[in-house]
């Protein structure tokens, strides 16, 4: 009977182990993010100024998060930039503090900017955009020639990267790379460089008869894919990084703008199917053409792929331009977002940046798509459109 | 009682409990440590000066290369005069967003490919061109669909298309920078550039 009672009284207790141990490891998930109706997570700062405090603002409402009195807040977060930046996190249901960090070296606006990132690793627990880059176009009027620039993500620390003078088009980044494909008339044609960051070296690629333009680069920076003529109508062909080893890949009458997958093996682009403008798919592979849905949205172009892989953001040309985005799979049709043209994603795959019109001049401005919170970068200077985010 | 037959289970049992109950995983209820400092880097590579882009070398396009069976397709073109004014009078306009060439404009293609018929060391260039409302890269396919369409309606006015170069420039150069149908409608066009032989070539 004893022995009984003692076998008992082990399972009993080995019982309690094992779901105490369970109890402790249960974490309450994130709600699913829905397309533009995802409420920001609330917090609270204090201590900043100045810079310090734009940085932190612009790249937490962008990932996602909303400023509000301590009260409210889910987090707060406390801090100084006298000198150098620092800061801690605190999780108010929690009552526990999750992150706490002095920055030092580079500048202030850089500290601020690792800053954001470690907040947004420790509580979206996933990478910060705060220290990226994007390249764009950036002209005098809203129209002619321009230039290639590189910027900070919002916008900060712009550098051109062409002087020429020429119009020039749709810089598209080499992946984990200090390089530029863009399309430029340097040549009196339209023509599509290869341009490294690093060297300042370029060459023509792609310079045939025609068109040249919409280079988008592979995930493994081996190939490009791009809009040429010089088979009589704009199709997407595919070469290598250097140019060589053309390949045809659609033969439709009207595609533009192409970007790749991030698994490499479909290009998705703009095209006309049965008197109808569609988003569409095709194998890097060649062979069909399958349509993609985009119901209810007409004249979608300029699509983009999340570098997750599950989210393809477009341009819809109605009259007037507006960002959409739809899930990669069909599995829902496309949700229009906010007025603008030209999405790219960042690294992240929630945050991409695009351009809209205010007063007959492009702005540069970055949005989350979840929460369809967005602000305009500082670059004041010109018209300033087609951003690509470095991946 | 054998003690050691209940000892045993019962030391597993308590080392279970302790082992998975006793190292708390995730952040601890304890102060942390004070401020982690991170090293975010040299003040210097804050914003690292681009060197300047190389004049790029108009050689070095692929095909340029002897015994290459792609060429560029544009040498046929190279050192001849633009004469711009030469068939002003003939450019041809569009639809919105379209590239079907309109009835009406039969008689401009046709003085356009009668000027080429009358010199045969002549040559074309075709621009097409947008008005502001398709976005830039949308733009610049459909002025190239524009500029492909007129030297298709030439090569049936009999031109061969070889002697025809076009080039879009999308929403790039409008004729008018206004922003309603009166300035839009100029601005969807194709507009016919002469070529002649440069003099002694």
């Amino acid at each position: 009977m004893k022995k009984i009672i003692l076998y008992l009284l082990t399972i009993g207790l080995a019982a309690v182990a094992l779901t105490g141990a369970r109890a402790q490891e249960i974490r309450i998930e994130n709600t699913i993010n829905i397309l533009g109706q995802t409420k920001p997570v609330p917090v609270a700062l204090d201590g900043f100024t100045g810079e310090a405090a734009e940085v932190l603002k612009f790249d937490l409402y962008v990932q996602g998060f909303s400023f509000v009195t301590p009260e409210a807040a889910q987090y707060l977060i406390h801090g100084s930039d006298a000198g150098s930046v620092a800061g801690t996190v605190t999780d108010k249901i929690a009552r526990k503090v999750v992150l706490s960090r002095s920055y030092n070296g580079a500048s202030l606006r850089r500290q601020a900017h690792a800053f954001a990132d470690d907040i947004v690793e420790a509580l979206q627990n996933k990478k910060g955009i705060g220290q990226t880059k994007i390249a764009f176009k950036s002209q005098p009027a809203a129209y002619g020639g321009g230039e290639i620039y590189i910027a900070d993500f919002d916008g900060h620390g712009a550098q051109a990267v062409t002087t020429d003078g020429a119009i020039v088009a749709k810089p598209a980044w080499v992946p984990g790379k200090l390089a530029l494909y863009y399309t430029s008339y340097a040549r009196n044609n339209p023509d599509i460089f290869y341009h490294s960051l690093s060297s300042g070296q370029r060459r023509v690629v792609a310079g045939y008869s025609g068109l040249n333009t919409s280079a988008t680069v592979s995930p493994d920076g081996a190939k490009i894919a791009m809009i040429l003529s010089k088979a009589g109508s704009p199709n997407v062909w595919l070469c290598n990084a250097d140019g060589s080893n053309l390949k045809r890949l659609t033969t439709g009458l009207e595609d533009s703008s192409p970007t790749w997958s991030p698994d490499g093996q479909w290009i998705c682009f703009a095209t006309k199917i049965a008197e109808r403008r569609r988003l569409a798919k095709v194998s890097v592979d060649g062979g069909p053409v399958h349509t993609l849905n985009t119901a209810g949205v007409s004249n979608p172009t300029e699509p983009d792929w999340s570098p997750d892989g599950k989210w393809i953001a477009f341009t819809r040309q109605a009259g007037d331009f507006d960002i959409c985005v739809m899930p990669a799979d069909g599995s829902l049709p496309p949700t229009v977002l906010v007025a603008g043209q030209n999405p790219s994603w960042a690294p992240n795959s929630r945050t991409l940046v695009f351009n809209h019109e205010i007063g007959h001049r492009e702005v540069l401005s970055v949005l989350d798509v979840f929460t369809k919170q967005y602000k305009d970068c500082a670059r004041t200077v010109g018209s300033n459109s087609q951003p690509a985010w470095a991946k | 009682m054998k003690m050691n037959q209940l000892v045993f289970p019962l030391v597993i049992a308590l080392a279970a409990t302790l082992a998975t109950t006793g190292c708390k995983k995730g952040t601890p209820k304890t102060t942390p440590l004070p401020g982690q400092r991170a090293y975010v880097g040299n003040p210097n590579d804050n914003a690292p000066t681009l060197p300047p882009a190389n004049p790029f070398n108009p050689d070095n396009v692929p095909g340029s290369k002897p015994g290459s069976i792609e060429t560029a397709g544009l040498d046929p073109f190279k050192d001849m005069t633009m004469d711009p004014a030469a068939l002003a009078a003939n450019t041809v306009h569009f639809a919105f967003d379209s590239a079907v060439v309109k009835q009406t404009e039969a008689a401009n293609v046709s003085a356009v490919a009668a000027a080429l018929a009358a010199n045969a060391s002549d040559k074309l260039e075709i621009d097409g061109h947008c008005d502001e409302r398709g976005t830039q890269e949308y733009n610049r396919a459909l002025g190239e669909r524009r500029a492909l369409a007129l030297r298709e309606a030439l090569a049936k006015a009999g031109i061969s298309p070889d002697r025809i170069r076009t080039i879009s420039f999308g929403k790039d150069k409008p004729a008018d920078p206004g922003h309603d149908e009166a300035a839009w409608s100029k601005n969807r066009r194709g507009e016919f550039i002469l070529l002649h032989p440069k003099a002694g070539v």
